[in-house]
This record gives C-alpha cells, structure tokens and sequence, in this order.
C-alpha cells in the first residue's frame, strides 16, 4: 500500500515539506544529522519552517526548535545552508540548549 | 533542497522504495541514490550497507563531511495462520518495529480475543493479500500447516519478493510442499528462499521460543545478515 501524504498525516515532515512548497511557500528544513548521549530526537528527525515562522516536527523535545525557526528564517533569505550544533543548556548564559545533556548537530537548508 | 529533488525522493517513498539522500555538508549539495543505483560502484556496497542497517549517519571522508540520511519503508509482517505461535509472534513482531497483519480464514482460529490489539484478517489469503501489499520490504511466514491455507499465499509471498518467507513444518512436509508449489509455477530458485524448517536452530520448544527463533530469522534476513544457507529440500 502506498503511503500518501494524505494518510501519514502530521508526521511525514518531508511529505508537508513538499506540499508547503507547492502552495508557493519558501521554506526550509532542518535535519539532525548528529547526536550525542541523551539526545531527545534521532538522527533523520526534521523539521520544516516557512518564512513566517510556522513550523512542523521536531528536532529536539522543544528545547532548541525556536533556535532553529530563527536560523532557517535565515537560511531562507540568503539561500546558504548552516550547520548548527547545540548542547547542554547554561542556564546562567541564558544560551539555548539541550536541558537533557545531549548535544545534537543540525542541518538547515534551503528547499526550492 | 531542490524542489524537484525533494518531490523526487518522496515519490520513491510513497511508493514503498528504499533510498539515500546524501548531503555534502560544506556545499550542501545532494544527489538522491536509490536502491536500485547501488549495483556496482566502489562506495555502492559501502551505500548499501548503510541503506540495510535503516540508520542515517554523518561521515568524514576523503571529500569533506557528508550526512547519508536513510529512508527505508515500513516494514510489515504478513502472518498465515492465527495459531499459537502467532499470538506470541504476532506482538513481538510488532514491538521491533513491524506492521503485522495475521491473516486466516478459520473464525475459530481468528478471533479478536486471541489477538487482542493486533490486525486480523479472517479471510482467505489470495482474497485479501492483494490489499494487504505483499512487496519487497515484507516479511512473510504460513504457519497453519494447512496447504490450502498456506500454499497460495507462499506462493504470492515468494512472486512478490518478500525480503523474508519462512514457513513452518518439518523437512518431510516442506518436500511435499515444494511439489505442490512447482505445480504453482515457484521454480528452484524461488523455492530456495523458503526458510523452513522456519526459524533460527535455538533449540526452541514452546510457541513463544519457536516466535523469537523466527522473528530472529526475519531481522537478520532484513539486515542483510543471514547466514549463507544451503538449498534447502
């Protein structure tokens, strides 16, 4: 049986990734190509984000996702894939992070 | 991402073909490999690798840092026969990542009671097997030790490429099920992909043991690790 975005519904990210991008929206998506110890999302996890901020997936369990929006808003303007890495989160710097103690690497491109 | 590079690679996964994107992550440049790609090559048996184990990776080569992202379907398991050894396999299976569907004809047998939470089918393989989608990313075992039952379905099963088929019965009765089967149009060389007697030698007794020992099998068929067999007969 053939898996259809229609049927896998809100989890097939790269399938709304393409329908996003038919409808004329610029978007971008993220990848987690990398983790480390207690990483909340396998590698392979994506998150698709358009131009206004809207965003579907994950990346991570809500830690670093509003990082990642900011920096494919970015990626979107300028057409240039990033490498993004986060870790352990300092509370004291106020820096985002992962609250788990996991460090995951991010890959944010441009598609279309 | 290139659109069309993106439209590309869902259209293999729609339709149930595995694939690899691969990304240089300097220039973020990409080329989308499907399986059928992998033939020959020297990175091919390295890809295909990759592409059997289902898990994405960053790698550090010769040319820099690339992501290979992985993307396999789902894999199902087709079980003939709502027995005993299926209402312990039937969950296992489920519980390591498949999308199991029981599937007999006999109502006594297939009862919602004996598998609770698990899809089944109490129909006659060839009418609901179509549906089902037996293809390349299926296991597949008959474990009614009924040859109207099973032979069929064995026969779609192994018509359909099944990366696994195994099918439960002695080697007497599994000799006897190969003639039936040549009259079913399966050559040698189909009938060499049987695994039976079916399941791993783990010396199992019990239903549940003779589960593990054949969902082993599946997995390790599924990993590209199955051990060099002889022909079986």
């Amino acid at each position: 049986m053939n898996v259809s975005p229609a049927e896998s519904g809100q989890n097939d990210i790269l399938a709304i990734a393409q329908a996003w991008a038919g409808e004329g929206r610029k978007i971008a998506l993220a990848t987690v190509i990398e983790t480390w110890g207690s990483a909340p999302r396998p590698v392979g996890s994506h998150l698709v984000i358009d131009s206004d901020g809207a965003f579907m997936g994950s990346v991570s369990g809500g830690c670093v996702e509003g990082a990642v929006v900011t920096e494919a808003i970015d990626v979107i303007g300028s057409g240039k894939p990033k490498v993004l890495e986060f870790g352990v989160a300092d509370e004291t710097a106020w820096e985002v992070g992962l609250s788990c103690g996991g460090r995951i690497r991010v890959f944010v491109e441009k598609v279309g | 991402m290139d659109a069309a590079l993106l439209n590309a690679l869902n259209e293999e996964r729609f339709n149930r073909r595995a694939a690899l994107l691969i990304t240089d992550l300097a220039s973020g440049a990409q080329r989308l490999v499907r399986e059928a790609d992998l033939a020959g090559g020297e990175d091919a048996a390295h890809l295909r690798q990759v592409l059997l184990s289902g898990k994405s990776r960053t790698e550090t080569g010769d040319d820099g840092e690339r992501f290979i992202e992985v993307h396999l379907p789902a894999t199902k398991f087709v079980i003939i026969g709502a027995v005993h050894i299926s209402q312990a396999l039937a969950p296992m299976a489920m519980a390591t990542g498949f999308d199991v569907t029981v599937i007999d004809p006999r109502t006594a047998f297939a009862t919602p009671e004996r598998f609770a939470g698990i899809n089944l089918i109490a129909d006659w393989p060839e009418d609901v097997l179509p549906d089902v989608g037996l293809d390349r990313w299926c296991a597949f075992a008959a474990l009614t030790h009924d040859p109207k039952i099973d032979d069929n379905a064995l026969a779609a099963a192994l018509k359909a490429e099944c990366f696994y088929v195994g099918a439960l019965g002695s080697r007497k009765t599994h000799a006897k099920r190969l003639e039936r089967l040549s009259g079913l149009g399966i050559d040698a060389d189909m009938q060499a992909r049987i695994h039976a007697p079916i399941g791993f030698d783990i010396g199992a007794q019990s239903p549940a043991e003779i589960a593990v020992s054949v969902l082993a099998e599946a997995v390790a068929a599924l990993r590209g690790r199955e051990s060099k067999r002889e022909a079986r007969g």
